[in-house]
């Protein structure tokens, strides 16, 4: 035990191993391991080292780093290392290279030479050596630098090097789609290539491309078919099986690709039933792999065209797994469910109560699958169960992350499915203050928008119902302590729109809450702008009704404060209040009209209004305006000051995304529609009204002198400033604005649900009883026979607004009875307490070195057949190699532009009538073909699988 | 795709990280310390999968040793669990009879094997018998040079004595 690999290693790292096991704290091992930097940083360095002992060194290098220590003064070593000519030095180097370096590690440039030249060795092991590294260091930059030696290697005699060549590829690929687009062929020309291990590897970038683009590849449809109709009637060699089945991560891979080639498209899929139906018969579910490869066909059959045999088979298996004891398989079955409910969603009725039971379960993992379930069946019968349930569970869960996507999901599906308002308010209430700081800005931006413009329907009293009871609740919970800013900031809004609007609340009760929050809150900037803006507002409002203003002392106080606040920002929403409350009543109403929050603002983008003074300006000998793209060598100045005035417009995010694009884009485009282009999509309106401003400067501006076009900027920007809600009190803009929610379109945005309003009381009922359970049930699936709007069309609708939660489409679970009952009798000591001794299962180990033995025990006892097949191997296994490799070049010279002819137009006749191609090939092939034929006809009689490849197996494919 | 496998001791001791996406030293600090907080506390019934930063993290316990592979959302959760198995079974019959000491002092033995096994994040080559014929190929080269190193060095001793 450990003999095996132990050479080389001297009785230093043996003891540094040790004592870093006996440590009993992190900080005895740190102790030690800092000791070992200290060690090596002074060998490494000396000039004279044996090679073998500077192997042992970068070897203890990699363990320190995998202790998570810097090993960074050693890198230089490692990359050292490579250049060396023995294989085995050689390999310890790219090893430890591959496990220091990422892919913009500066020392990637120093090894890049090394790689070509192994490369192109004659030693297939150092070419896989070097591919590996490939695979890891190569970035978008040194792509082209071992691209066509690569390319070469495809075409390598052995077959480990064209396997990971396609890898290589399919690297670059995901680096630089476009470095290696000219050469997607070659994954399709090695699609047929006979060794199945190089075609299993090529399924990975086709899988990829396809994804991106699956109509360039229905043509291989038959091929894929006829591939996995290959694979399953075990035409593979035996060293692909797995626990008795035959090939399955190729024949999972394949199916993969099948559910996406066959997606929306009849026909494609109608030649898929025969083989997929197949394997929901041939699959042994009592195994784990089994039930991987029934996950599989499950996905594949809800992405194809509906078949209903299959989706009854589909059916059948979820309703193992659901009813499975393993978590694994729940798991799967429930993921399996949400795929299939799209298509059959009355699939889902009968599994009620595995549904519930998992929901209930303690595992968390579970739990958050079905969540996952539910958000997809959610409709506006049962949205109230729904989102309470997922309320619930997120205020119990401390992971972030899962936090604020449940908290994304309530908000979409509250705004979608919503059955009143009342409801709605109090759901995003709740989900404000339990995930306020978690969720999206943009969120909250929905929300205020959804409350300025309703649902959209022209009922305007149930807008206006919306907005008061939203005040009302508001004011409620402003009671409360510590509220999370961004809802504070939503309240403050709404404050300020609508406090009033009813007319239940005077508007001193309001203002006095809101400078009660601008006090609570006084070290977070962003609300108390808001509670000043929002204060405006209500003021703006008294004044244009007619009535008198009288600030409230605090608010009088409070103001006095923000005009002398070190935020800018602050002061100058001071400043403007001060202004607004000393103008008159008409003036007032044309700057901060009442609900204006939804109108259009116009903006003269071409600043019109200013050609007067450019005109007179011109008259005065001032040069014209030149458009930047117009400018000719001066390039780098333009760009120049195009930073800079970005400088002055105090946005340093918008500095960045400028920078690259301008080089390029500039001459074709002219300057104020790149501005515009780049910035309109962002959702916030200070971005938005950036744009106007950054635009407004190269087209207005007739003197091209930078003083000039930075004057006006900064005018420009103290009428608009740049928080969102100021309101504009320039005079210069003819569309005076109130504070706009920087979405400006006005229609659509709403969520479908004013209409359902059917009221269900079924909502609080906790599941421990089995009678509630049914009713939890009830409510949760009851309506799906109704003929309600499904969910997943509802989630379709289009809507303008920005916030847009991912739905990420579930994945799957899994499971497998077989290795937890391995892991219930397995379990011996452990070998590796150094430590205390923990609990120690009760399975005697003999030889404690053996605890690892246990693993493998299932498979002596399970799959006897495999562990037969591999004994027999390891002593016959030069016979075996022979055969491999005379088979191989029986092949590899067949030529190349045949396979690809033959898969690009594949006989659709051949995958069913294989024996007759055979027959022609082999006519023309001589004995080795005919063996092999002879040895599958032979094989299929029997029933068992031949331990050599199969050199038949691709051929059909061209025959 | 397959994000990075971990292999953890019970005592939470890293044993084998391997990274297909770039990390920084910190934050694989970062990700090791939250992972084997989250995995080593987890009960032995239930689902051998979690929820993980938007990802999903497949794990499964040998021994004393808990196998991780972090892979995207919608990958096959239970072909995972079977690609460390078959991990598992490789080291098992390369080491005959693996256990944690051999992993610890061979660890570098562990990550050529994986190179075998994965690459790119992606599942290279399912054959049990390829990969052991490849690694035992590189290993004869390896003795074979160490022979040929030890006659030299005879040859040389011999001829200075």
């Amino acid at each position: 035990m450990g003999s095996q690999g132990g050479f080389y290693q001297s009785k230093e790292f043996l003891d540094l191993v040790k004592s870093i096991g006996e440590a009993r704290s992190k900080a005895e091992e740190d102790r030690i391991v800092l000791g070992e930097i200290e060690t090596l940083k002074r060998r490494i360095s000396d000039p004279d080292i044996p090679k073998r002992k500077m192997k042992e060194y970068i070897i203890r290098l990699v363990y320190v780093e995998m202790l998570g220590h810097d090993a960074s003064f050693g890198y230089i070593h490692a990359v050292k290392m490579t250049h060396d000519d023995s294989l085995l030095v050689k390999r310890t180097g790219y090893l430890a290279v591959t496990l220091f370096l990422n892919e913009d590690h500066d020392l990637i440039i120093l090894i890049v030479n090394t790689i070509q030249k192994d490369l192109k060795s004659d030693n297939y092991l150092v070419v896989c050596t070097a591919l590996n590294a490939v695979c890891k260091l190569i970035n978008e930059e040194t792509i082209p630098a071992v691209l066509p030696l690569v390319v070469e290697l495809l075409a390598h005699p052995k077959e480990a090097v064209r396997k990971k060549a396609i890898m290589a590829l399919h690297r670059f690929y995901q680096k630089s789609p476009s470095s290696v687009s000219h050469l997607v062929s070659n994954f399709r020309k090695r699609l047929c290539d006979n060794d199945p291990g190089v075609m299993g590897a090529t399924l990975c970038p086709l899988f990829e491309l396809i994804t991106i683009d699956v109509n360039s590849y229905k043509d291989l449809v038959m091929s894929f078919v006829s591939i996995l109709k290959q694979v399953t009637e075990r035409r593979l060699p035996k060293a692909y099986d797995y626990h008795q089945m035959p090939a399955p991560f190729i024949q999972i891979k394949l199916l993969k690709i099948l559910a996406l080639l066959g997606s929306g498209d009849k026909q494609a899929s109608e030649n898929m039933y025969t083989v997929v139906g197949d394997i929901f018969r041939k699959c042994d579910s009592s195994s784990n792999i089994g039930n991987a490869v029934l996950y599989e066909c499950i996905c594949c059959v809800s992405s194809i065209y509906p078949n209903p045999k299959l989706l009854e088979s589909a059916a059948d298996a979820i309703s193992r797994f659901l009813k499975s004891d393993s978590h694994n398989l729940k798991y799967m079955g429930i993921d399996a469910l949400g795929r299939l409910i799209k298509i059959s969603p009355e699939i889902a009725e009968q599994h009620q109560l595995a549904v519930i039971d998992c929901l209930e379960d303690p595992d968390d993992t579970l739990k958050r699958k079905t969540f996952e379930l539910l958000y997809k069946m959610t409709k506006s019968t049962n949205v109230e169960v729904i989102v309470d349930r997922m309320i619930d569970y997120m205020i119990s869960i401390n992971d972030n992350h899962y936090k604020t996507e449940i908290a994304s999901r309530c908000v979409e599906l509250a705004e979608q499915f919503a059955p009143s308002n009342q409801w709605f308010i109090q759901t995003m209430n709740k989900v404000f203050a339990h995930a306020g700081d978690l969720v999206n800005t943009k969120v909250a931006h929905n929300l205020m928008r959804l409350i300025a413009e309703g649902f959209g329907e022209e009922d305007d009293t149930a807008d206006s119902q919306l907005r008061s009871s939203a005040v009302e609740s508001y004011l409620h919970i402003l009671g409360e302590p510590k509220l999370p800013s961004v809802f504070l900031q939503v309240i403050c809004w709404v404050l300020g729109e609508y406090g009033t609007a009813d007319g239940r609340y005077s508007a001193s009760y309001i203002t006095g809450k809101l400078c009660d929050v601008a006090e609570a809150y006084s070290d977070d900037e962003t609300v108390k702008a808001y509670a000043v803006t929002a204060l405006m507002k209500i003021y703006a409002i008294e004044i244009a009704a007619g009535r008198k203003v009288d600030m409230l002392p605090e608010c009088q106080a409070l103001m006095e404060e923000f005009l002398a606040s070190h935020s800018t920002d602050l002061q100058q929403r001071a400043y403007e209040l001060q202004a607004v409350i000393g103008l008159d009543a008409h003036a007032v109403e044309s700057i901060m009209p009442s609900d204006a929050s939804c109108e259009d603002i116009e903006v003269d983008k071409a600043l019109s209004f200013l050609n007067g003074y450019i005109q007179d300006s011109i008259e005065k000998g001032a040069q014209p305006y030149i458009p930047e793209s117009e400018r000719s060598g001066m390039l780098n100045i333009s760009n120049f000051r195009n930073q800079d005035h970005h400088e002055a417009s105090s946005h340093g995010l918008r500095f960045e995304a400028y920078e690259l694009p301008n080089q390029t884009v500039q001459s074709r485009i002219p300057p104020a529609s790149l501005a515009s282009t780049e910035l309109v999509p962002v959702p916030e309106p200070m971005y938005v009204r950036e744009s106007y401003q950054t635009t407004i400067v190269p087209s207005a501006s007739s003197d091209a002198g930078s003083t000039e076009l930075k004057l006006r900027l900064d005018g420009v920007q103290k009428k608009w400033g740049r928080q969102t809600h100021s309101s504009a009190t320039s005079t210069s803009s003819s569309t005076s604005q109130k504070t706009v929610n920087g979405i400006t379109q006005v229609d659509g945005s709403n969520t479908s649900n004013s209409r359902t309003r059917e009221t269900y009381d079924s909502r609080k009922q906790h599941v421990e009883v089995t009678p509630e359970k049914q009713k939890l049930a009830a409510s949760l699936f009851g309506g799906s026979s109704k003929s309600e709007k499904k969910p997943a069309t509802g989630h379709k609708i289009p809507k303008p607004s920005s916030h847009v939660v991912e739905k990420s489409h579930a994945r799957k679970s899994s499971m497998e009875i077989a290795s937890e009952k391995k892991a219930s009798f397995q379990q011996p000591p452990d070998l590796l307490d150094f430590g205390e001794p923990t609990v120690k299962s009760a399975a005697p180990s003999v030889d404690p070195f053996k605890e690892l033995e246990g693993l493998l025990e299932p498979t002596t006892q399970v799959a006897s057949d495999e562990n037969h097949g591999s004994t027999t191997a390891a002593a016959k296994s030069p016979d075996i190699m022979g055969l491999y490799t005379e088979t191989h070049a029986g092949i590899y010279d067949k030529d190349d532009s045949d396979i690809l002819s033959g898969l690009s137009n594949p006989p659709v006749t051949n995958m069913f009538g294989g024996t007759t191609s055979m027959q022609v090939a082999q006519s023309s092939k001589g004995p080795n073909l005919k063996d092999a034929l002879e040895k599958d006809a032979l094989v299929r009689q029997m029933g068992v699988t031949p331990s050599s490849p199969n050199p038949n197996l691709f051929k059909d494919l061209f025959g | 795709m397959i994000h990075f496998v971990l292999l953890i001791s019970r005592q939470g001791k890293v044993r084998l990280t391997k990274w297909y996406s770039p990390y920084s030293q910190k934050e694989r600090t970062k990700v090791i310390r939250e992972l084997s907080g989250v995995i080593l506390t987890r009960g032995p019934k239930l689902c051998n999968f979690v929820d993980w930063r938007g990802f999903k993290v497949v794990y499964k316990r040998y021994a004393s040793l808990y196998f991780c592979m972090c892979i995207d959302q919608d990958d096959n959760e239970l072909e995972v669990l079977e690609i460390i198995h078959h991990f598992v079974e490789i080291l098992d019959r390369y080491f005959g009879s693996v256990c944690e000491l051999d992993l610890i002092f061979n660890f570098h033995k562990a990550y050529y094997i994986l190179d075998e096994l994965l690459l790119a994040g992606e599942l290279q080559e399912s054959s049990k018998k390829t990969i052991a014929r490849l690694i035992a190929a590189q290993d004869s080269l390896v003795e074979t040079a160490k022979e040929q190193a030890s006659s030299i060095s005879n040859i040389i001793a011999q001829a200075t004595k």
